[in-house]
């Protein structure tokens, strides 16, 4: 078997000045052509405005494994939600 | 349902993990690539999932049988942009089941070489315009009755995948009764071949659900892991029951002499396929097995100089680029 075409992750910006998504992956042998490939697979309905395409090999992901001691940081600090506060209405609106 | 018979493979894990597993699928939680899974649910699921992206892609053979001779331009596009989906969706399916650690390439072997399998439908001819309407109708009918309920499974990247397929879908189903529509009201002959169409495709349509449940003794498992959401006789019964008034109201019958709506269970009795006939299919006796194999072999063996150039040039591109910095 010959060598198999690197594995890309397709991103697309939708009209309406959201992130760039993640929408899928495809194969292609370079970036231009990877661009060319996203455009066919991903937005045969006017999904999006800007394609990024990254090859697969070079995202780092974090671990599942990690996950508690990752976000449980963010988990002890609920001062970090306007909830937190207790603001009296006559206050005025906040 | 475009994928058949999925044996859910055993699993010999940690019985502890295996609970903990089953919890995060029961809680509705979804499974992601690098979360840990049972081998029986990896491998099953890239058995499923592979046979569904070889179906897509499979499927495209019997309709783009029709594309030079679609009867008008504007028919002729159509059916170019529904076919196109039809290779999108296999991406689309063949990107998940890379999630689970298999290659692209090796999936593709796998098909060529007759180890992986693809929706028996697909191995049926399509003689006339009349069956681009009834493959509409019918098979594609089917597919969203599984792939509907299957955009809740519980493998995260087979979700995804499902949702965006059953956002296109519906376009193929609704041009395909377009078609029919347009051939029932048509003159005497036009109406004729539309039931022809509808009597080839209706009960292979119907072996698209699998064995009756009865003689399916696999799908326990697959089920609790939420890889399938239905059993084959309650979508084949929903099918039936959605399928048989939309025929009616073309003004075209279903060719089956027992079909009666039964109030007690709110739906109709039918008769069941020929199931011998759909074994043999599956076995590679069908009417078009040998030749739609053929057509996908001669593609893949005629692409390789264009797939190893492509690579060849990038990495010739590559070496200039890094000569120049």
């Amino acid at each position: 078997m010959s060598q198999e075409w690197p594995l890309w992750e397709v991103f697309i910006r939708g009209q309406h000045g959201l992130n760039h998504r993640h929408v899928g992956s495809l194969h292609a042998a370079d970036a231009e052509m990877a661009l060319k490939n996203a455009r066919d697979v991903y937005t045969r309905r006017n999904e999006g405005v800007s394609i990024w395409v990254v090859e697969a090999a070079h995202i780092t992901a974090s671990s599942p494994s990690d996950k508690g001691p990752l976000y449980e940081p963010s988990e002890s600090k609920v001062y970090r939600h306007p909830t937190f506060f207790d603001i009296p209405d006559d206050a005025g609106h906040m | 349902m475009y994928a058949q018979m999925i044996t859910s493979e055993a699993t010999q894990d940690d019985p502890e993990k295996l609970t903990t597993f089953q919890a995060r699928i029961d809680s509705g939680e979804k499974i992601e690539p690098k979360d840990w899974m049972p081998e029986g649910y990896r491998k099953t699921l890239i058995r499923q999932i592979g046979q569904h992206a070889h179906s897509e892609i499979v499927g495209q053979l019997p309709e783009g049988n029709w594309i030079t001779r679609a009867p008008t331009l504007e028919r002729k596009a159509i059916l170019l942009a529904k076919v196109q989906d039809e290779a999108g969706h296999g991406l689309y399916l063949y990107g998940a089941a890379e999630t689970l650690g298999v290659s692209r390439d090796e999936l593709t072997e796998m098909l060529l070489d007759g180890r992986m399998k693809y929706s028996s439908i697909f191995n049926y001819p399509t003689l006339t315009w009349a069956d681009m309407g009834a493959v509409g109708l019918l098979v594609d009918g089917a597919a969203i009755m599984n792939q509907v309920p299957l955009q809740r499974t519980s493998y995260g990247p087979y979700s995804r995948a499902m949702i965006r397929i059953c956002k296109e879908e519906s376009f193929h189903q609704r041009q395909g009764y377009h078609i029919m529509m347009k051939m029932a009201q048509g003159t005497t002959a036009q109406k004729k071949m539309a039931q022809d169409a509808l009597n080839r495709f209706w009960y292979p349509s119907l072996m698209m659900f699998g064995p009756s449940d009865k003689d399916s003794v696999h799908s326990a498992q697959s089920m609790a892991w939420k890889i399938k959401m239905n059993t084959n006789d309650e979508l084949r019964q929903k099918f039936v029951d959605q399928t048989v008034p939309q025929a009616e109201f073309l003004g075209l019958t279903v060719p089956d002499k027992t079909l009666r709506w039964n109030e007690d269970k709110g739906g109709y009795d039918f008769a069941e396929p020929d199931w011998s006939e759909f074994f043999d299919v599956i076995k590679g006796n069908g009417p078009c097995n040998t030749e739609r194999l053929a057509a996908r072999n001669k593609a893949w063996d005629d692409g390789a100089w264009v797939r190893d150039g492509l690579m060849a040039h990038a990495a010739k591109k590559r070496a200039a680029k890094l000569a120049a910095e």
